[in-house]
């Protein structure tokens, strides 16, 4: 069964009372274990279905499973406890709550889950240390470069073992030896076993995935393997 | 997530927003401050109020009825003209009530005037309250002794040349000097002073105890040429007999006086209980009056705080998209800006009644008997936390029903 | 000056469109403003109708006229002041006619009693108990200012022969003879049938209300003579008032066998010393709800303040522009206090106009008063707006203005 099963997803705003289609019927899977770019210029659509398969937001028609889950019939509370569990999210702008430490922005989807305050510093701290920064675990986001702060949120994404990681621009904000350093980092979780998703428009940073998807218009345009 | 971690996991939130915006918060903290001080001080001069009220009564006895021509309320002219015209409560009825009504502590008559200045060698009084009665009325009076004794009943009915003074009056006639066994002057009386009152305070801050003199009642009548309707004092002695007594006086008032059935009683038996209801009318008024225009300040208090909140909820958008992405329920988000402006109308509620209590204690050097009780405190505390809950609502529901996406996308 | 004028108008217009552009956080400001105000208006309203209301009462008697009296009408001195006047002797009917009689000096005299109030009925209605039934001499039509709308006001014979007459006023009359003259008929007062010489009409008096007159004599018969009447006084004008009131105390005492040295035992007032002594106990009071019900504007103050420090801190950016093109620290500086000012005074407008309302509503439908508007108080709420607005906003004008111009080009 694959992880995410998109069907004839469709997906519209009103906007001063004109209709958008950011999503014209994409339909995709993602199996277990991928490493996958999607890719496309502004205004394709591409972040749009990012917030679908990170269920922030919903779409207007189609069908959208993620393990199992059919993401259409959920309400904000179930949406919420499926980002928490099944998804981890790295923004281009890191998005860590800045009068917060490392390890309080790491531990913040444990408490959410309901972890209780040992067993989740003790996560915590080993999340961590898997990207490198266990020494860095009480400072503040504006004490640390920003490849430390990223690497933070890649922690925080994983923290929950999430079975997806999806990220938005993780280097957009990065300057390309730190970027080249997250994306190693990720190329170690995807050896690790992890499902990771990238949305990006740079070519350098899509040829790290092992599979491309190209959006255009709301459309799939391409769906290639990279070789 | 269970309901205590929230809640803790708010408060550190609400900490650590409120540290980093100290200014902020500052303001905010000393708008709900005022409101508070307000509440808290409006409430402590009632209960001040009813307190120094019941004290101020307390000397009428709980317990004792007082026969009278006239009602102690009266709501109407025509009531009032009416009751002119009733006869006399004479000392003859007096008797007659004496006689008739058994099983209670004391009846004692009492007439009361006015009289300027008692004199003793060269130093004299200002205006004090003379009353005349008999030897029942140290039981019926709600006063006792400090030093010598009251009249007995052979004194009284003889029209002695005697009188117990009040500790005011002691003071400023006798100074050092001792005051039984000497003789004052009243008018053209001359009375000898056989005891003295214990200090009894004053009714309201006005009516001073301290400042009557007591004297048989003949005496008055006669010796002051003072002869007006008498007041009946009568201790019951037992509270729950007071219906039933109040019920004989009554029939036995109605048969003394001769009121044919049907007719409506010409006295009125009237009762500390009166008060207590009269002013409880009064009371509740002021209250409804103070708590509305207090409660305003409260009122303006609490709009500051939602108008932040609503800042700070603009504000931290990001923050909530960021908490909503990683698994945050609406209500965890909702809770946590409650929490926060409840955190602060605490922390308002809180130096509010050490102001209060500070406030208080000033005015503890003009009036001693001012006190700030518990229930004031409980009252702020509610209010305050009552108040943040309520201002904080509207804002946090706009935090809570933030789309995910919307808030995210919000730089 | 032109250059002066066209920055505040632009200041102004900048204040506006910034309250304009955060509705919600300027609606709640306002709000708070609002609040504090009308809390003022409302209470200093409130209480302004209630002293017109006591004042227009004691007023009646009209600026030359006094009033003799047995006893005052507010007691100051407590239980032994009440137990001194109340050993006072009578004002009886006796000295008040001897006083008629001595007093030449004065131009009208006039005495009265209250006997109470009572049903008053005719051939075609009846009243409830309510009616007030005024004793009175013919110079009391005078002194009270009272004029015939109809027939004849009561005669000196009248009283002299104590004859059953009266005169009603114009409310009652239309209650007790909805459709012909009252005048010649009978009404009935306990019992007793008077007939009606005339109808007359209070001038300048608060409230409408029924009354009906009877010769004081006649009254005294009927209802009991053991009362206090009171004497009223006309003098000829406002200036011989003083002159009147010394020489009618002479007689007075002499009439009361009042021996040299004590005090007078009895009262004499006018309308402004009665109104004086009123306005004078109440002072502290009114002083006192004043300053309570300025509390709240206090805290809408903070609440500017604090606002107003949000508002510097996201227009940051915009400072900055405005240094970098030549504005000076002052327009920055008024151009905030301008802006928390114009907030202030859009919400205490609205809160005066709200006092206003509320505290009529207050006086007209709970108190039963007549409204007041106290064109001080709203002034005063006014100008403390404005008051409020630059105290509070200074702070925050004064930070923004102090802001330095690159480091805010660059803030985000």
């Amino acid at each position: 069964m694959s992880l995410i099963r998109l069907d004839s997803i469709c997906r519209r705003y009103e906007m001063g009372g004109e209709t958008v289609h950011a999503l014209r019927g994409v339909s995709i899977s993602i199996e277990r274990g991928e490493y996958v770019a999607i890719m496309g210029p502004s205004g394709s659509g591409k972040s749009t279905l990012m917030n679908i398969i990170g269920c922030l937001d919903t779409p207007s028609s189609g069908s959208y499973e993620l393990n199992g889950n059919t993401v259409a019939d959920m309400d904000d509370n179930d949406l919420a406890d499926i980002r928490n569990r099944e998804i981890g999210f790295v923004f281009q702008t890191f998005n860590l709550l800045s009068r917060s430490t490392a390890l309080r922005n790491v531990e913040l989807p444990l408490i959410y889950a309901g972890v209780d305050i040992d067993e989740r510093r003790e996560i915590a701290l080993a999340a961590l240390a898997d990207v490198g920064l266990a020494d860095r675990v009480e400072h503040r986001p504006n004490e640390m470069s920003g490849g430390q702060r990223q690497r933070v949120a890649v922690a925080r994404a994983l923290v929950n073992k999430p079975s997806l990681l999806l990220a938005d621009e993780p280097t957009g904000n990065l300057d390309s030896k730190t970027g080249e350093e997250i994306l190693a980092l990720f190329k170690a979780l995807h050896a690790k076993g992890n499902t990771l998703i990238v949305v990006t428009h740079e070519e350098e940073v899509a040829r790290h995935a092992r599979r491309i998807i190209r959006i255009r218009d709301g459309l799939v345009a391409s769906d290639e393997v990279v070789t | 997530m269970n309901i205590g971690s929230e809640i803790s996991e708010g408060l550190r939130i609400s900490w650590e927003a409120l540290r980093g915006n100290l200014m902020r918060s500052v303001l905010t903290t000393v708008g709900i401050v005022i409101g508070i001080v307000t509440v808290t001080l409006m409430a402590t001069a009632l209960e001040y109020l009813n307190t120094a009220f019941r004290d101020a009564i307390s000397f009428l006895g709980t317990d004792v009825l007082y026969v009278d021509r006239n009602e102690w309320f009266i709501d109407n002219n025509n009531k009032f003209d009416r009751m002119q015209r009733r006869e006399k409560i004479t000392m003859a009825q007096v008797r007659a009530v004496e006689e008739g009504l058994s099983g209670v502590s004391g009846v004692a008559p009492s007439v009361m005037q006015g009289v300027e200045g008692l004199r003793y060698g060269d130093r004299s009084t200002g205006g004090v309250l003379m009353i005349g009665t008999n030897e029942q009325f140290i039981i019926t009076g709600g006063a006792s002794l400090a030093s010598g004794r009251f009249m007995t009943k052979a004194e009284a009915a003889a029209n002695r040349d005697l009188c117990i003074i009040g500790a005011d009056i002691a003071d400023k006639l006798f100074e050092k000097e001792e005051p039984l066994g000497k003789r004052i002057t009243v008018a053209d009386q001359r009375l000898e002073v056989i005891g003295i009152f214990e200090k009894r305070g004053s009714v309201l801050g006005g009516m001073s105890l301290d400042n009557q003199i007591v004297i048989p009642i003949q005496k008055m009548n006669r010796g002051f040429k003072w002869d007006p309707s008498c007041v009946i004092q009568i201790k019951v002695g037992d509270t729950a007999r007071i219906p039933a007594v109040r019920d004989e006086l009554r029939g036995l008032m109605r048969k003394i006086r001769r009121l044919p059935p049907g007719r409506e009683d010409d006295f009125a038996i009237n009762q500390s209980e009166a008060l207590v209801s009269q002013f409880g009318k009064v009371s509740a008024i002021i209250a409804a009056a103070g708590f509305f225009i207090t409660g305003l300040s409260l009122f303006v208090g609490g709009i500051g705080i939602m108008n932040i909140m609503f800042v700070s909820v603009a504000e931290r958008t990001q923050e909530i998209g960021v908490r909503k992405a990683i698994g945050a329920r609406n209500r965890t988000v909702l809770l946590q800006f409650l929490i926060e402006a409840a955190a602060i109308c605490l922390l308002g509620g809180i130096i509010a009644i050490g102001i209060t209590r500070g406030l208080v204690e000033v005015a503890r050097v003009y009036l001693p008997k001012v006190a700030m009780s518990w229930s004031v405190v409980v009252l702020a505390l509610t209010v305050a936390v009552g108040t943040g809950l309520i201002s904080g609502f509207l804002p946090a529901w706009r935090a809570a029903r933030m789309r995910p996406v919307d808030a995210l996308r919000k730089d | 000056m032109k250059r002066l004028l066209a920055e505040l108008r632009e200041n102004i217009r900048m204040a506006l469109s910034a309250l304009a552009a955060n509705k919600l956080r300027s609606a709640l400001t306002l709000l708070g403003v609002m609040v504090g105000v009308f809390s003022i208006i409302l209470v200093m309203t409130a209480v302004r109708a209630m002293k017109n209301n006591i004042e227009r009462e004691m007023g009646a008697l009209g600026s030359r006229t006094f009033a003799v009296t047995r006893f005052p009408v507010v007691n100051f001195e407590g239980p032994h002041g009440s137990m001194r006047y109340y050993r006072r002797k009578e004002l009886n009917i006796q000295q008040g006619q001897q006083f008629q009689k001595i007093a030449d000096f004065a131009p009208v005299v006039g005495l009265h009693s209250p006997f109470g109030s009572f049903t008053v009925s005719s051939r075609f209605a009846e009243t409830p108990p309510n009616v007030p039934v005024e004793g009175a001499t013919p110079g009391v039509f005078q002194t009270n200012n009272w004029t015939m709308v109809e027939g004849r006001p009561l005669l000196t014979a009248d009283v002299e022969s104590a004859r059953d007459v009266c005169v009603i006023s114009i409310e009652l009359a239309k209650t007790l003879f909805p459709l012909g003259s009252p005048v010649g008929q009978r009404v009935k007062i306990e019992a007793i049938n008077y007939t009606i010489t005339g109808v007359l009409e209070r001038v300048g008096s608060s409230e409408a209300k029924a009354l009906a007159v009877i010769p004081i004599t006649t009254g005294l018969n009927r209802f009991g003579r053991r009362r206090d009447i009171g004497i009223l006084v006309q003098a000829a004008d406002v200036a011989t008032l003083g002159d009147t009131m010394e020489q009618a105390r002479g007689v007075l005492r002499t009439i009361r066998k009042v021996a040299p040295g004590e005090p007078d035992d009895f009262e004499m007032l006018t309308s402004d010393s009665l109104i004086k002594q009123f306005n004078d106990v109440t002072f502290a009071v009114r002083i006192g709800l004043a300053v309570v019900s300025s509390i709240s504007l206090l805290a809408a103050g903070v609440g500017i303040m604090n606002i107003m420090l949000v508002s510097v801190t996201e227009r940051t950016r915009e400072i900055g522009v405005r240094r970098a093109i030549g504005a000076k620290k002052r327009s920055i500086m008024s151009q905030f206090i301008i802006e928390a000012v114009v907030l202030c005074e859009i919400g205490g407008l609205a809160g005066v106009i709200l006092g206003f309302a509320g505290a009529n509503a207050v006086a007209v439908y709970l108190l039963k008063v007549p409204p007041a508007f106290p064109a001080d108080w709203a002034i005063f709420g006014v100008a403390i707006c404005s008051v409020v607005g630059v105290i509070f906003g200074s702070y925050p004008a004064y930070k923004a203005a102090n802001l330095d111009p690159i480091e805010s080009l660059r803030y985000d």
